[in-house]
């Protein structure tokens, strides 16, 4: 027998579960994965008042035990017992918001026709009660036959009340039933809903005006001109922000790595294990680490976006653009974040229902020009594309840039055009969500959201970058060059380069480019870092050593070049995170695979016209 | 007065399901219409109509607001309440 008993947090979407599991568990909690499918599981521990200790499982948010998704179908399995992986849970916790009994009670009512002992925590209830709403607690546990408890759990209101009420359940729950497969209830939805109705009637004492708010706001968001509007502007802000809050951040982690390059070449003699730090593990991380301030500015956007409501309105005012290209306003917010990072990008993709939008959305994700393309276009348009004023106030360079930007939006439609037409072909999805109310986002878990962006960024700039630069400088340091040659030549790196150079030489690429296509397989941004490395490691004492990568970029490369190099990166999945996180969310090699091949064939075409129209233009 | 499509709704003004074309959906639309508590006899009211371009209406279902495309809503026939005085 297990020590403690498991009680599964169950409700609606939108009803603040996650809220209340956080605030019920604190940082006592564990985040692993459901066996054979890609749906995390959230658990915690807490301690009753009589100090027995509880497992808390937190299911994904469901609107019956009839799943529509992958995450709703883990909720139905475990409910049922037939979840592997998972005991079936000795009591239920089900989160209702007070505001929308109507709707949250019809699923109560199949959870409690499961037969297990079942709390329902009423949450939410300031917000219905400001909403104008006058519900009693004692009316709806009467009628359903089990305890409820008004909480707030954002506000930690009704907690110790809510572990009474769990305690006596649990209680009760000794001796009966042994955790087994439960029958699914088989009551039809319609019965249900009326009965939810009319439940609902009978615990609402009174009733006045609802979501003035929420309303209000909704009148100019969803505007069919102000709409629109708002939310180009509130996108324009937020790539502005990202790329004028982050100089200074970005300013002081240079100003660190730089004095830590410094410092070890103060500290170590001149040597080989000196030029492995200096120019290879610290110049390859720090150039990295420097766009964390911009990752981490657009992710408190999206978070602080979704947490207030807005998002799913923009998904709204998005639907009919994803409808032209056959997809849903939903993909709208997974590709948004693929803006900063394809990998949570692709994950969010969870949400979308329809299997065939679902992979659509998940193939042209990496178009979207995410964070890390961001260091090679800001050095290459740095170095080679004139500083010019095209019209007062505008910039050739930031132009360029805009472009890049927008050819990876118009390459993602067309790309979902063509795919829902031939490989994920289907009827169009629908559309069909919740509109919830509007909240201001929380200081706490906005910072706990981006605080977790940061481990993960580090730990990726900390591993694997700063192993692939290692590696990079290895096999361009040896074998060492006899005197008069040149060492990149003479390297293992440059052989294999010169190999590469015979496939993308048609396309203007030169040996410095074949170079770092290979390490920035791991991440894009190491592209930059690799072209450092080579120049550095090329003639340390001479000439190239002591230029800046800028200055030998402006010597060396053409701008019909620089231009294919762009348009490459504008198309070609160099990344193998992306590429894992295909595979998984896909649960096979076929998707990734032809992810991989689309990506790169269409890269290498784009990036050849370029380089020949350049060329032909006499640039 | 004469029952009407969701869609054809004026914004703003109050009504109830008279009847949904469940057979005319897709099923999982279906499904998902009845989760968000679609139903005969339920009051529904349109909130936003479609933006310039005719995308999705917003409409409030009971004490939900919720999103839905046009042809989704055209399956659900509505019986107006009577005209507020004016």
């Amino acid at each position: 027998m297990h020590a403690a008993p498991l009680v599964a947090l169950v409700g609606n979407p939108n009803a603040g579960k996650s809220a209340l599991f956080n605030a019920l568990t604190g940082a006592r909690q564990k985040v692993g994965n459901y066996p054979g499918v890609t749906v995390e599981r959230h658990a915690g521990r807490l301690s009753l008042d009589d100090g027995r200790p509880v497992e808390l499982v937190d299911l994904p948010g469901a609107y019956s035990l009839d799943p529509a998704s992958p995450d709703e179908r883990v909720t139905r399995d475990v409910l049922l017992g037939t979840q592997a992986g998972e005991r079936t849970p000795d009591a239920l916790l089900v989160v209702v918001d007070a505001a929308n009994l109507d709707n949250h009670l019809r699923f109560t009512l199949q959870l409690l026709a499961l037969g297990r002992p079942v709390v329902v925590a009423l949450n939410m209830i300031d917000l219905a009660e400001r909403d104008g709403l006058t519900l009693s607690p004692e009316v709806l546990a009467r009628e359903l036959g089990c305890a409820v408890v008004p909480t707030v759990a954002v506000r930690r209101r009704g907690l110790d009340e809510l572990r009474a009420a769990l305690s006596r359940a649990l209680g009760e729950a000794i001796g009966t039933a042994p955790a087994r497969q439960v029958e699914a209830p088989t009551e039809d939805m319609g019965a249900l809903q009326r009965r939810a109705r009319a439940l609902s009637a009978e615990a609402t004492l009174a009733e006045t005006d609802t979501r003035r708010w929420t309303q209000a706001l909704d009148a100019v968001a969803l505007h069919p001109v102000a709409g629109p509007l708002i939310l180009l502007a509130l996108l324009f802000v937020m790539f502005q922000a990202v790329f004028s809050w982050s100089e200074a951040p970005v300013g002081w982690i240079e100003g660190a790595f730089k004095a830590l390059e410094g410092w070890i070449e103060g500290t170590l003699p001149p040597g080989l294990l000196r030029s492995a730090l200096a120019d290879g593990a610290i110049a390859g991380v720090g150039a990295v680490v420097v766009f964390l301030p911009l990752i981490l500015i657009l992710f408190a956007f999206i978070l602080a976006l979704e947490a207030s409501g807005y998002m799913v309105r923009a998904a709204l005012l998005m639907d009919r653009l994803m409808a032209g290209v056959g997809l849903s306003g939903r993909a709208f917010i997974p590709l948004l974040s693929s803006f900063a990072c394809a990998v949570p990008g692709i994950m969010a993709t969870r949400s979308i229902e329809d299997e065939k939008d679902r992979l659509t959305t998940i193939l042209i994700a990496p178009l979207m020009t995410c964070s890390a393309r961001l260091p090679v276009y800001t050095i290459i348009i740095g170095a080679l594309i004139p500083a010019r004023t095209v019209v007062p106030g505008v910039g050739l360079q930031g132009l360029v840039l805009f472009a890049l930007y927008i050819l990876g939006i118009a390459g993602a439609f067309v790309a979902a055009l063509a795919l829902r037409r031939t490989v994920t072909k289907g009827s169009s999805s629908g559309f069909m969500m919740e509109l919830p109310k509007y909240q201001w986002p929380r200081a706490r878990d906005l910072l706990l959201g981006l605080w977790g962006r940061t481990l993960i960024f580090l730990k990726r700039a900390g591993t694997i970058i700063a192993l692939t630069t290692i590696v990079l400088w290895v096999l361009l340091s040896f074998p060492r060059a006899p005197a008069g040659q040149s060492q990149v030549d003479w390297s293992v790196a440059g052989r294999i380069a010169g190999g590469i150079e015979q496939v993308v030489a048609p396309i203007g690429f030169n040996r410095d480019i074949a170079l770092a296509l290979i390490p920035a397989m791991a991440a894009r941004e190491v592209a930059v870092a690799a072209i450092g490395t080579v120049y550095a490691v090329d003639d340390v004492e001479g000439e190239a050593g002591q230029k800046t990568v800028v200055e030998n970029l402006r010597a060396r490369w053409s701008l019909p070049t620089a231009l294919a190099f762009l348009m490459w990166f504008v198309w070609a999945p160099q990344c193998i995170s992306t590429i894992a996180v295909t595979r998984r969310e896909t649960n096979g090699w076929r998707w990734p695979a032809f992810m991989l091949a689309y990506l790169f064939g269409t890269a290498y075409v784009m990036a050849g016209i370029t380089y020949w129209l350049a060329v032909w233009a006499g640039l | 007065m004469l029952t009407r499509t969701l869609d054809s709704l004026p914004r703003r003004h109050a009504a109830t399901v008279a009847a949904i074309d469940w057979a005319g959906l897709a099923a999982p639309e279906a499904k998902r219409l009845r989760e968000l508590g679609f139903d005969a006899g339920v009051s529904v009211e349109v909130l936003h109509g479609s933006s310039l371009f005719g995308g999705p209406i917003a409409c409030r279902i009971g004490r939900m607001t919720v999103a839905l495309r046009r042809v989704v809503a055209r399956a659900v026939a509505v019986e107006p309440d009577a005209l507020p005085a004016e």
